[in-house]
Order: structure tokens, then sequence, then C-alpha cells
């Protein structure tokens, strides 16, 4: 991509994040539903529950990780799904489409819009996890937020390719979790593993293998998003 | 040369042809008016001419590039005014216009964009979000963002819709403007008298098929026939 494709990138990253900061469409729903699930979680398995597995943990804490990834990736598919169903609704996806350039800008921008609304809900979501399910968060949290940004750009650009192919189909609400979940299946395993890890400690060197895959998550599907948007963005 | 030049296109949506065998050609500096009922093909035709649908058969160059291998070139020399408006809702005029600019890889300098607001009578709302707006407010927005980048072939759908008579006064201005600076116009309307005196051609459609290409008092003899097509 050029210099001008990166400003393109950013311009369609800066209107997605402008819109969304003035319409509040994703973010309110996808942070309402996202603290529903951690908190339905955090009365449902009971803060004082032990776990039979971690020895003096609670279930809960045992469970934090895959429990605030599966909050995340489930709201996640809210703000990836209204990208493009608000440019469908506004009639704006044949502007972005009718400019001229690189189409990977276009796929670059919804991906970067994306991932700063998802760290947005993780820095959220966060505090309300170490509260509500009496996890340590803050001593680890440098490594903590490595491990949320590998596993937020991998879904973002996952996330972001799929909810472009299903936008102009009728069912894309039903379809695009459908298609998505089955391919983020290593990212999700990824990601809780190595928050796990990073909260419990690295004691078999497990750690590095899990960073691997989610680097190499992220660098296939942001070669394999970026080289095919152009023709899933064709009609 | 050309500016538009349609060979044998065709369009078929699952079984159904939207157009049949297309063929014609606008000189470059001729406003040429696209004429016929609803779903002749009038739109199915200026989406393939802005590189937004892909013909089924039959080959289209514009502003002398092939919309098939050349788009991305064919993209930065042609405007497109759609159906639908084509602009942010949350976005206000200057923003909208300080991205479409970005897009087309030119200069968004405030004062141009405010200059550009301002043209299609917009300046006093300038900066409030375009969701606020009346329909015909966003139509000349839409239209702002489309000649934005001085396109050399201008396509528009039913461009008049929605216009109060500020707008379409503003339209005419615009379609003379083109006229003098020698670019093209391809438009789609029902509203004949609106172009007449500046259009050159009516290329009439019915069903999918081209069925006059022809100057315009041909194809629209008499004023009644004209206001029974709207």
């Amino acid at each position: 991509m050029t210099a001008q494709d990166w400003r393109r990138a950013w311009a369609v990253a800066w209107k997605d994040l402008v819109s969304e900061r003035r319409g509040k469409t994703a973010f309110n729903a996808m942070a309402f539903f996202a603290a529903i699930v951690v908190i339905v979680f955090g009365l449902a398995l009971g803060p004082d529950r032990p776990s039979f597995v971690a020895g003096e943990e609670t279930l809960l804490q045992y469970l934090a990780p895959g429990l605030f990834w599966i909050a995340v990736f489930f709201a996640g598919v809210l703000a990836v799904a209204r990208s493009f169903a608000s440019e469908i609704e506004g009639g704006t996806l044949d502007t972005l489409r009718l400019y001229p350039g690189d189409r990977r800008a276009l796929c670059v921008g919804k991906i970067v819009a994306n991932c700063a609304l998802l760290i947005v809900l993780e820095i959220a979501l966060l505090p309300m996890v170490a509260v509500l399910y009496s996890v340590d968060l803050w001593s680890r949290l440098p490594s903590l937020m490595g491990v949320a940004l590998l596993a937020t750009v991998g879904f973002a650009t996952v996330g972001t390719l799929f909810a472009a192919m299903t936008a102009t189909l009728r069912a894309r609400e039903v379809l695009l979790p459908v298609l998505l979940f089955p391919m983020l299946v290593p990212l999700v395993l990824a990601a809780v593993k190595a928050t796990t890890l990073v909260l419990r400690g690295d004691m078999m060197g497990e750690l590095a293998v899990w960073i691997t895959l989610l680097v190499a998550f992220d660098l296939v599907f942001l070669v394999v998003g970026t080289l095919t948007f152009e023709y899933v963005l064709d009609d | 040369m050309n500016a538009v030049d349609v060979q044998g296109v065709a369009k078929r949506y699952a079984r159904v042809w939207a157009l049949r065998d297309i063929t014609f050609q606008i000189a470059r500096g001729e406003l040429v008016c696209l004429f016929g009922p609803n779903g002749s093909g009038k739109s199915t035709l200026l989406r393939i001419l802005a590189t937004l649908s892909r013909p089924t058969r039959g080959s289209a160059h514009a502003v002398g590039h092939s919309l098939q291998t050349e788009g991305d070139l064919v993209r930065s020399r042609i405007g497109f005014l759609g159906h639908r408006p084509q602009v942010y809702a949350e976005l206000s005029a200057v923003e909208n216009l300080r991205f479409a600019a970005v897009m087309y890889g030119r200069q968004a300098a405030r004062p141009d964009l405010r200059r550009a607001v301002e043209a299609v009578g917009l300046g006093a709302v300038a900066d409030v979000p375009v969701r606020g707006y009346s329909q015909g407010m966003v139509q000349r927005l839409a239209l702002a963002r489309a000649t934005l980048h001085d396109p050399e072939l201008l396509l528009l759908d039913e461009p008049f819709n929605a216009l109060d008579a500020q707008g379409l006064d503003i339209m005419d201005r615009l379609l003379d403007r083109f006229a003098e600076s020698d670019r093209t116009v391809l438009l789609a309307t029902h509203w004949l008298d609106r172009v007449e005196g500046r259009a050159s051609r009516v290329l009439a459609l019915a069903a999918g098929r081209l069925v006059s290409d022809g100057p315009f008092a041909a194809a629209a003899p008499d004023r009644a026939t004209r206001q029974g097509a709207r």
C-alpha cells in the first residue's frame, strides 16, 4: 500500500470511530451484552464455589480467562457486524466502492476501527472481571495487555472479513456468527490459554507456544484478509 | 475520444435480464438523458458505468478506460450520484466532504471544503451532523460529494428527486458548468422538462433494451408524453 492508501485507511477508521462515538449504535449494545455475560456467569457459578481442578482458587477465578474472552468475542460480533450493516443501511457501501485506490485501505481502516472499539470494551470489562471474580489482574497488566492486543487484532481481522462477506446477504445476522466462530477456534483457544498462563504463572514454559499461535493467526488472516478484500467487495 | 462507449452490454440477475444487448456511444462534452419507465434498466446501466456492477456480457469503456480491466482509473475520473444519498449521517457536511477528498487523494483544506458546502447552499449547516438534514439537503450534499474531485464524466441517477426550488436551481447551475467545461453528463430522469435545452440526446430504455437513441425532440415529442412518463 502507498502512503496515500494509508491515509485512506486512516480516514476510514476515523470516519467509523467518529460515527460510532456520535451514534453509539454498536458500543452501547456490545458493552451491555458483555457486562450481562460477565454478571450472569458470576451469579450462576457463585463467588465462593471452590474449584476442584485448581487448588485454592474459586471456580470463578479458575474460569475467569475463558469467561472474559467469551464475553469479548460474543459482544465483538455485534461490533464487526455493525461496521458493515451501517454502510448497507446508509447506502454508503457503494460510496466506499466508488473510491479509487487500493481496496486493502478499506479493509485496514475497518480492522483498525473494530480493534479500537474492542480495546475500549476490554478496558471497561477488565475491572469488572477483577472485582466480580476476585482476580488479581493489576500485577500482570502489561503481559495481559499484550495477549489482549494480539487476540483483539486476530478477532477484528477475521470478523471484519466475514462481516464484509455476509454484509449484502439477507440472513447476515445469523450467518455471521455461524461462519465466524468455527474460524475463531484456534484464536479463542490461544487467547484463553495465554491469559490463563499470564494470570496463574507459566511454570512449564507454555506461554510462548500460545503467543506464537496468536501471532501466526494474526499474520495469516491479515495477509489473507487484505488480499481477498477486493473480491469480497465486488458485486 | 468518446467519453462512454458501450458495446453489447447485458446484465442478468438470477433469471431476469435487466439489460440486453445495449450499444451506444457518448462523445466528450455531451449531456445525454437516460429515459424509461421504472424497471427499464436505467439504474443498472449507470451502476455498470460507475464500476459498481459487472456486465454479464459485453464490454464498456468510460473516459477512455475499460470498466472491466481499468476500474480504478475509471473510478478516479467519474462522479456518481445514485438513488440513495451515499453520505454519512453522523458526520457533518464538511466532515463528509473531507472524508471524500481524502479517499479521492485530494487536498482536504477546510476553506475549500466550506466553499464546496456553500456552493450547494448548505453553508449555514456545514458543521451539523447530516442526520438532522432534510432529504433535499442530503441530496445536495451528495451532489457536492459526487463532484468534489472534478470528474470528467458525471453519472446521475434521478438527481432531481427530493430537491426543492433552490436545489433544482443548484442542479441547473451545475449542469451548465459541466456543459461549459466540456465535461460529460449521463443523467437518468423522469423529469425531461428539467433537461430540455441542455440534453443533446435521449437514450430511451424499455424492458432492458435500448429502444431509441436520438435528439431530445424526437424522443419526447410533446409535453403530455413527458408528464405521463413521471
